[in-house]
């Protein structure tokens, strides 16, 4: 069952074309925007903090490819989901709601992977200089690293989502929450370029094991032992906020208040 | 054979924000909400035995959807008891649902943006409906209600008609003993309505199937209904059959009668004036109204009139109907007629 949520939000996604391009389209905008905005400020520069430019570049690259797939709209659905009441509908389904949520999300994810990430780092490795690892182990860690970007996220949506339960309009908190991903998860500047205060709070959110941590891995910044503590890391962060999501369902099922009598 | 449903002292109360007014009001709430506490439904009890259709009927506001929200599982309630097809809904939510099938008139269940039959297919996934079982149902369903038609277009494409049949389809797939309707006919023309109508008396009775439904449509409730529960402000002030609720609040039925010449007002009360409440109105001496209690016969009545020799050119017949009670009902709303209501039956 599970896997025909996934196939339906497939097939939704096809459903409008245009948005596909568009997203192609964004997602070039910002990778080609990112490099030559770094290009610029390296000048003649060798390398910024342990970054060369070819290495920035993957990194920016691979990290906007990764959002392709991790990113997605659960924590606006579910908002919008409880607001109009149509919430209402999937409490009479057999089956958990929040993990229908997260297996659509996944669909979404998969959608991205395949129609756009793929095609689109082929195509971003022909314009710009980037270096991809040659070790196979490398992409194996990254894609395990790449599955739990998406859980975790996902569930920082789920979250935010279900502040909906609590407060009447949760656009507020969302929009905090897509900022603090953006910032804190290094999509827009490398965590390790962080000053140290800032680097030292984003080692303590989880946001950074989103984005930050595996394309660390992929670009050859951490490796060995460095990189299994990452992962270590992302298992442990995955951990806590399925309970904190767990909790927080359980007290939410008892507030739900239906709009519209 | 345990009753379909059976609810005993059910309560809900809802925290709504209060807003308070004005700028001033609005900065105070933002660091200090106040909440008052709102009581949809207020210690209900009634049972449903398996087979029946019984209409929900009240105001807007009444509590209707609540009680249904909590009977299918979605709302928890804060108190009381509920027990439907055996198991408490929220508790076992999961296996529980797979009994009942619901059906919010306002609410689509199926996937907005894809095929009728793409959202059939994913329910049957979801109900884990075995494919033979799947195909017998549906073809009886699409046969009966005529959608095969629509079955490859996107739902958002479908006239509202077209889109409530689908739902009641996606809401039996799983072929559920026990039905949610909320508001079901709302909107719908009159077509669809007797449509609708005839298949659900029809499954009931080929299927046996339960069937609780909320409206407004009192058509709905005259077609459907053996037994109808009003709700005012979160109690119940009626519970039995729809004839007993006539015949206790009807004014009883009306003979309109035009007469070809002048007749004097007391002449018309002399002749009935052996049976008992029997009401005149006069009009201008050329009609009249003869209220008759249902207790005294019709033709009873009217045969004191045409045997006395008045020229009579037109007579009319006419009964309350079920809105004009109803609507007196929920005027009154009293708790003095609500209890005269219980009181009685």
């Amino acid at each position: 069952m599970y896997l025909d949520l996934i196939r339906i939000r497939f097939l939704m996604m096809l459903a409008y074309r245009v948005n596909y391009y568009s997203g192609i389209i964004i997602y070039a905008v910002n990778i080609g925007a990112y490099y030559f905005f770094w290009h610029a400020i390296y000048g003649d520069l060798e390398a910024i903090r342990g970054f060369t430019l070819s290495q920035m570049t993957t990194y920016v690259a691979v990290t906007w490819m990764a959002r392709a797939f991790y990113f997605n709209n659960l924590d606006r659905e579910i908002a919008n989901e409880v607001r109009d009441g149509s919430v209402a509908i999937q409490f009479v389904r057999p089956y958990h709601y929040l993990l229908v949520k997260m297996f659509q999300g996944f669909g979404e994810g998969l959608f991205r992977l395949l129609m756009f990430m793929t095609p689109g780092l082929v195509f971003v490795c022909l314009i710009f200089p980037i270096e991809l690892p040659r070790d196979p182990a490398v992409w194996l860690l990254y894609a395990a690293m790449l599955a739990f970007s998406f859980l975790i996220n996902s569930e920082l949506n789920l979250l935010t989502g279900m502040g909906a339960f609590y407060i009447e309009n949760v656009d507020g908190l969302i929009r905090m929450k897509r900022v603090a991903v953006d910032l804190f998860s290094g999509l827009l500047v490398p965590v390790a370029l962080f000053p140290g205060w800032l680097a030292a709070l984003s080692e303590w959110l989880p946001f950074q094991a989103i984005a930050y941590l595996p394309s660390a891995v992929f670009t050859g910044r951490a490796s060995g032992e460095e990189a299994l503590a990452a992962i270590t890391l992302q298992a442990v962060w995955a951990a806590v906020l399925l309970v904190s999501i767990m909790l927080m369902w359980r007290a939410a099922r008892r507030r739900l208040f239906v709009q519209g009598g | 054979m345990r009753p379909a449903i059976e609810v005993e002292q059910l309560r809900k109360t809802f925290r709504v924000q209060k807003n308070r007014e004005g700028l001033a009001g609005a900065i105070r709430d933002l660091f200090r909400r106040e909440y008052v506490e709102v009581t949809a439904v207020k210690d209900i009890s009634f049972t449903i035995p398996q087979g029946e259709i019984c209409g929900y009927i009240g105001e807007n506001g009444a509590g209707k959807s609540t009680t249904i929200k909590m009977l299918a599982g979605i709302l928890v309630p804060t108190s009381g008891s509920v027990r439907v097809a055996g198991y408490v809904p929220w508790k076992e939510r999961e296996r529980f649902v797979r009994n009942i099938g619901v059906v919010f008139g306002q609410r689509s269940q199926l996937w907005w943006d894809i095929g009728v039959i793409e959202s059939f297919q994913l329910l049957r996934k979801v109900y884990r409906v075995p494919m033979e079982d799947y195909r017998r149902r549906l073809d009886e369903l699409v046969e009966r209600l005529q959608l095969a038609d629509l079955l490859n277009r996107p739902v958002r494409k479908l006239s509202l008609g077209q889109r409530m049949r689908c739902e009641l389809v996606a809401s039996l797939l799983h072929q559920p003993s026990i039905l949610f309707l909320d508001e079901p006919t709302i909107g719908l023309d009159i077509v669809v309505k007797t449509e609708i109508r005839e298949f659900l008396l029809q499954l009931n009775r080929e299927h046996g199937t339960t069937i609780l439904l909320t409206t407004h449509d009192l058509q709905d409730i005259e077609a459907l209904c053996s037994r109808v529960i009003m709700l005012d402000d979160g109690r119940i002030i009626y519970d039995g059959g729809l004839d007993e609720l006539k015949a206790r609040w009807s004014r009883g039925r009306e003979i309109r009668l035009q007469f070809g010449e002048q007749v004097a007002p007391e002449r018309l009360e002399l002749l009935t004036a052996d049976l008992p409440g029997v009401r005149w109105q006069i009009g201008d001496g050329l009609s009249a109204v003869m209220r008759v209690p249902s207790e005294v016969g019709l033709s009873d009545a009217l045969g004191r009139v045409v045997g006395s020799g008045i020229d009579i050119r037109d007579i009319k017949f006419t009964e309350t109907s079920t809105d004009e009670i109803v609507r007196e009902i929920y005027k009154s709303g009293s708790v003095s007629g609500a209890e005269r209501l219980v009181g009685a039956t």
